[in-house]
Formats: structure tokens, sequence, C-alpha cells
């Protein structure tokens, strides 16, 4: 019975070995920095995938100004404002929790009713006149509904490397006459802030790599520029696999292509992560 | 979080003047506390930090709440057409539309009739691009469409209880039926063959880390199958794809090379980090007292974590279960592209089956705004959010009831 536990351990992790070992393989060849910096094409047969590095970026970043400080303030309610057994606290913890428990999809769904149909047709209305600017996809919206799918995300490790700041010190800041606030400003923010770098880092890694939710609110198949402004719809490196693998002209011919993707997609996640890893791994020492 | 308690005895011993001593003769007024300078005082920069924090938190809450409206919202065309056909069966709104209402039958052909997309022209031609029976119909609505845009969306939903009950699939035909059960049997297949997959692996693998391995090893196993959860789905689904299916036709030999079997031990490998980390949360979570009092009586190693880890933890593994049901219930992107999407009803693991949320996944980007199709796909994630929500609901207060008063010896 002792064995059955250690093999599925073993296979477990031998699944993740071959998974990992197959896209290197099939991605080494093909990844330069040419790859990484040309356009697609020959209708994406050939080239590289620049725009779709360059559109996940930009999300990633919109994402992260949207996601951050409204997680950092909703993580800085939980633990210094809210009392932990009160009902307020209670919710908003269990909103948290059911947020990170929706299906990615149904972001994809909110945003097109709420940002795109919702707000995007409002502000056409409102500001221009009926003229269709915003009531499309475009990456603002992909990118807002990614910042509530990441929100999460960055809430529980804002949340954990707030409770690490010692009691102790923000008593001395409250006994040396401080006010709250001003505690929470020069004590408690800055303490915590590897906490909130994890958690943008961990955020950014989570959005570099759904689809769902950008399916229908601003990914696009191809397009021969890269985004100008906040209206335009961009390329990402995750969609850009999808397609590939299952739309292309061609499937057998860009299988490289497909790899090397793929490959870029899990080294820029991993990385990602191995950093949030080594960071947080330095906050529990030094508490 | 109770800065109020810390300062609340300063303030009550220094009910009189305190001095200070030594110093107190020299510099009297300085240093002298009084019920007035002690008071808390009414700083606005505090008042509105707290409130702006507040209100901030709240919109954690606010955003499940405009989730599920605004997913449900798009579905109500579908609800107000049922309520019409109901009463409607003699045409009684007939001059509302025009022409349009030629085309009605019994059926829901009028649903494309004169839809005219309020949202662009782009859509439109992908849509007629996609079938060129809905064009025909289209065309024959044009001549109601001026008088009809007003109106549009009451008018396109004529889905009834019964349609959406059916067993055929087919939103893009002359005659579009939207039936969810294939959708829903897709649906719970996968997550069956998923689930068999990744509970019991994640479970006995959580098992043996909690139980079993040095802790030198747990600190490798852990972070090795988290790693897992670092894989974005769209990756699981690529690998499942290309090499997976491949591997599995030619193990077994079946027909269709993309089916339910293929995309269920795909999801099993995006289940099995949820259900593992849980587990073995709980699982280390279960008092050694527990451990050592079996061991104390004669049992064995293996005997303790079946006999005793294992059930202490059960309620937290039910849990581990639960989430894992619901990752699966909702994944897009794997099913979307290792298990064939086509709508069938069968039992053969090895058939190709399209789930609820491929089918939002693949149909949306094509659909018009505002047509039935459009509300029934999102009734399909109206469902699913319900669901996934009821499911976490259920994880949360289970664990929450049971297992802490469990382990905490109030059975």
């Amino acid at each position: 019975m002792m064995g059955a536990t250690g093999l599925s351990v073993v296979l477990i992790i031998a699944v993740i070995v071959i998974m990992l070992v197959v896209i290197v393989i099939g991605g080494k060849d093909t990844i330069s920095w040419k790859f990484l910096t040309t356009f697609p094409k020959d209708g994406m047969t050939k080239g590289g995938i620049f725009p779709a590095l360059y559109g996940t970026a930009l999300m990633v970043i919109i994402m992260s100004v949207a996601a951050v400080p409204f997680g950092a303030i909703t993580a800085l309610y939980l633990t210094e404002y809210a009392r932990e057994s009160s009902w307020m606290a209670k919710t908003v913890q269990f909103a948290v929790r059911t947020l990170s428990m929706v299906p990615s999809i149904i972001f994809g769904l909110f945003g097109l009713g709420f940002f795109i149909k919702f707000v995007g047709g409002g502000m056409d209305k409102v500001f221009f006149g009926g003229q269709l600017i915003w009531a499309q996809p475009n990456i603002l919206w992909a990118s807002l509904t990614m910042a509530l799918l990441t929100l999460p995300v960055v809430i529980v490790s804002v949340e954990e490397s707030i409770r690490a700041v010692p009691r102790d010190l923000r008593d001395a800041s409250l006994a040396l006459g401080a006010t709250k606030w001003q505690t929470i400003r020069k004590v408690v923010l800055p303490g915590a802030r590897s906490g909130i770098l994890t958690g943008t880092i961990l955020a950014i890694s989570r959005g570099a790599g759904e689809v769902a939710p950008i399916l229908f609110t601003g990914a696009a198949y191809y397009l021969a520029t890269l985004p100008h402004s906040l209206s335009d719809q961009f390329m990402s490196l995750g969609y850009h696999i999808y397609i590939m693998s299952t739309q292309s002209v061609n499937v057998d011919q860009t299988l490289p292509i497909q790899f090397a993707t793929t490959l870029v997609l899990l080294l820029l996640t991993f990385t990602l992560n191995f950093v949030a890893v080594l960071i947080r791994s330095k906050l529990r020492r030094s508490h | 979080m109770n800065t109020e308690e810390t300062t609340q005895p300063l303030e009550e011993n220094s009910g009189q003047p305190v001095k200070v001593d030594g110093i107190s003769e020299q510099q009297p007024a300085r240093f002298v506390f009084s019920n007035d300078s002690l008071k808390k005082q009414m700083r606005p920069s505090e008042f509105f930090a707290e409130k702006i924090i507040t209100g901030v938190a709240f919109l954690s809450i606010a955003i499940i709440i405009l989730i599920f409206l605004f997913v449900f919202r798009e579905t109500i065309p579908i609800f107000s057409g049922k309520a019409e056909t109901k009463t409607e069966v003699t045409a009684a709104k007939q001059e509302t539309y025009g022409t349009a209402t030629d085309n009605r039958n019994v059926n829901q052909q009028e649903v494309y009739s004169g839809t005219e997309p309020e949202n662009g022209v782009t859509k439109q031609e992908v849509y007629v691009a996609t079938s060129d029976t809905t064009k025909n119909t289209v065309v024959s609505g044009e001549a109601g469409i001026s008088s009809y845009r007003e109106t549009s969306s009451e008018a396109e939903g004529r889905v009834t209880v019964k349609g959406l009950a059916g067993k055929v699939w087919m939103p893009v035909s002359d005659n579009p039926r939207y039936g969810l059960l294939p959708l829903v049997v897709g649906t719970f297949k996968i997550t069956i063959i998923a689930i068999l997959f990744a509970a019991p692996l994640a479970i006995l693998a959580a098992l043996f880390s909690a139980a079993f391995a040095p802790r030198w090893m747990r600190e490798i196993i852990k972070p090795a199958i988290e790693i897992l959860a670092g894989f974005p789905s769209v990756v699981i689904g690529f690998f499942a794809l290309i090499i997976m299916a491949t591997f599995f036709q030619n193990l077994f030999g079946y027909e269709t090379r993309l089916n339910a079997f293929v995309g269920g031990v795909a999801m099993a490998l995006a289940a099995i980090p949820i259900i593992f980390t849980v587990t073995e949360d709980v699982m280390t979570a279960v008092p050694s007292t527990y451990k050592e009092a079996s061991l104390a009586l004669g049992a064995s190693k293996w005997q303790t974590a079946f006999f005793v880890t294992l059930p202490a933890a059960a309620p937290g593994i039910f849990a581990a279960v639960l989430l894992g049901i619901g990752r699966i219930f909702g994944e897009t992107m794997i099913v979307l592209m290792a298990t064939g999407n086509a709508a069938l009803i069968s039992m053969n693991p090895f058939d190709s089956v399209r789930t609820l949320s491929a089918t939002i996944g693949a149909e949306m980007a094509e659909v018009v705004f505002g047509d039935t199709h459009y509300s029934v796909l999102f009734l399909i994630g109206t469902l699913l959010f319900v669901f996934t929500f009821a499911l976490n609901a259920t994880a949360e207060f289970y664990v929450k009831g049971k297992l802490m008063t469990r382990l905490q010896g109030k059975v």
C-alpha cells in the first residue's frame, strides 16, 4: 500500500517531466532572437511571434496597474481594518475565494457583457455619439477582465506579507504617537513591499498564460501592426498557441512554431513563478 | 487591527494630569497630559483612508454580484421570449415585427430574420461566413430591419425550456436547436473521467508526502507537484492535442483521435495540483497525537496512514475533490483543444464530446450580439457560474464546519 502512494508521486512527477522535456525538445531549435522579434509571415506559417509577445506584455502591464492597487487595498482592509470575526470581513474573504474559483471563461463572458457592451456601449453613446469605438473587443477591456481574474492572487499574497509584519513594529509606531494611517503608510506597507511584488509577479504569470478570458474580449487572430491605443485589439501568446494548433492552415508544418511559442510562454510563466518563490522564501526567512 | 486596545489603557491611566518625574518642576506645561490632549482626535486623513479602504474592499463582493448580474442579464431575452411564446400562439404581437414574422413557425426560425448586430459589421461578416444558410434568412428579413431595431432584443428569443432540454445542439442551421443535454452529458463525462484519474493519484500522492516521506523529500515533492499548477491551461491543452492524443490512439487503437478520454486525462493534470495541495495541507493538520496514539497501540506506519490519518482528514479530502471538480467543470482551453468538440450523447469514453465551457469558448466569437444563440451561450455561462459557486460554497462550509470541529476534538 505504501508502494501505491509512492508510485502516484512518481507518476505525477514523471508526467510533468515528460511534458517539460517534450516541449523543450520541440521548441528549442526554433527559438532565436529573430523568432522573438519578427512578425509572423506567410499566413502565420513562418516568422516570429513578436506581436504576440508585445501584446501579452502590454496586457499584463495594464492588468497590473488595475489589479495591484485594488488587491493591495483589499488586503489592507482584511488585515488592518476589519475585525476577523466580523461578518463584513468574512463576506469579503468569501468573495475573494469565490472570485478565485470562478471559471475563467465566465470572466470572458463578464468582460463581454459588462465592459464591452455596458461600459463601452455607454461610453460610445455618451462621449462619441454612438460611434463604435469602445463597444468592441480591445486591449483595455481584455486587461481589465484579466485584472479581475488575477485579483485574488494579489490579495492572498499581499495579505500574507502584511500579516508577517511583526506586531511589535506596529505597536512601537503607535506608541510613538503615529496614527493608524501613518503607521500603515510608514511601517506596514514598507514591510509588505516584497509581498506586493510577489503578488504582482504571480498575477502577471497567471495573466500571461490565461486565454479563456480574452477569447472574446480583445485577443486577435492576426494583426499586421502593434496595438497603438487602448481601443486596439492585440495578439497574445496563449491565444496564438491556441489558434496555431487548432485553426492554422497547416498544423503539421507550423508545429515547430507552436512548440517554440509554447516554450516561450512556459519559460515566461516559470521564470516569473520562480522569482516569486525566491522573494517569498527570502521574506519568510527574514521574519 | 485593534490599535484601539493598545491605546486604551494609556488613556485611562491619565485621568489626572501626569507629571514626568524629575523635569516636571522646570517645564511643567510641556509634559502634562490631560484628558483633552489624549482624546482621539478627528483627523480627516484617517477618516478618509479608512472609508476608502473599506469601500475598495467591498468592491470584491460587488464584483461577484456584478458577474452574476451581467452574465445573467444577457440571458434575459430568452426568458422574456419564452413568456411571449406561451401567450402568443396566435401571433398577437405580429405587427411589431413587420415581414420578419412571416418566417415564423413553431420552431425558432425567425431567430435570424432581421437580426441586425448592434455592434458593427465585422461580427456580421464572420457570422455570414460561417453559415450560408443563415444568410438567406437574414436577407429575407431585411425589409423588417429598420422598424425592427428598437424591439430586437425582445423579439429574438424563442427558446422554450423544452427546447433547452433537447438532445440536439445545433445552433447554426436553418432550424437552430439549442438542446443543452449533449453538452451537459459531455461535461459530466469529462468530469468523471478526469476526477477518476486525478482524485486517487492526488490523494495517494498527498498521503505519501504527508505520512511517509521524510522531511527533505516532502520539500521536493510539494513544489514539484505544484509546478503543475503553474502550467497555463493552454499549454496542457497543446500537449494533450499534439502528444497525448496520438499516444493514446496508438495505445488503445480507437477511431476518433480527439475524444473525452484524452480531454479527461489532460483535465486531470489541471486538477491534480489543487486536490494534492488541499489534501496535503489537511493531512499535515491532523494532530500528531492521533498518529502517536495509533503507533503506540502497535499499528504499522501504513495502517496508521490509511486508518487514522486518512479518515481524520476525510472532510478536507472531500472538499479538495469538490474544488478539483469545480476546476474541471469550468476549464475551457483544455477541452476546447483536446476533446474534438462534437456534441454527441454517448457513454463511450472514446467518443468526441463538447462541454458547456468549450461551447462558450468556441461559439461566442462567431455569434451575433443579442441573438438567441448569444443569449443561450450566456445562459450556459450562468449555469456554470452558479454550479461552481455552489461547489465552492459547499466545500468551504463543509471544511469550516466539519473538519475544524473534528480536528479540534469536538466531534
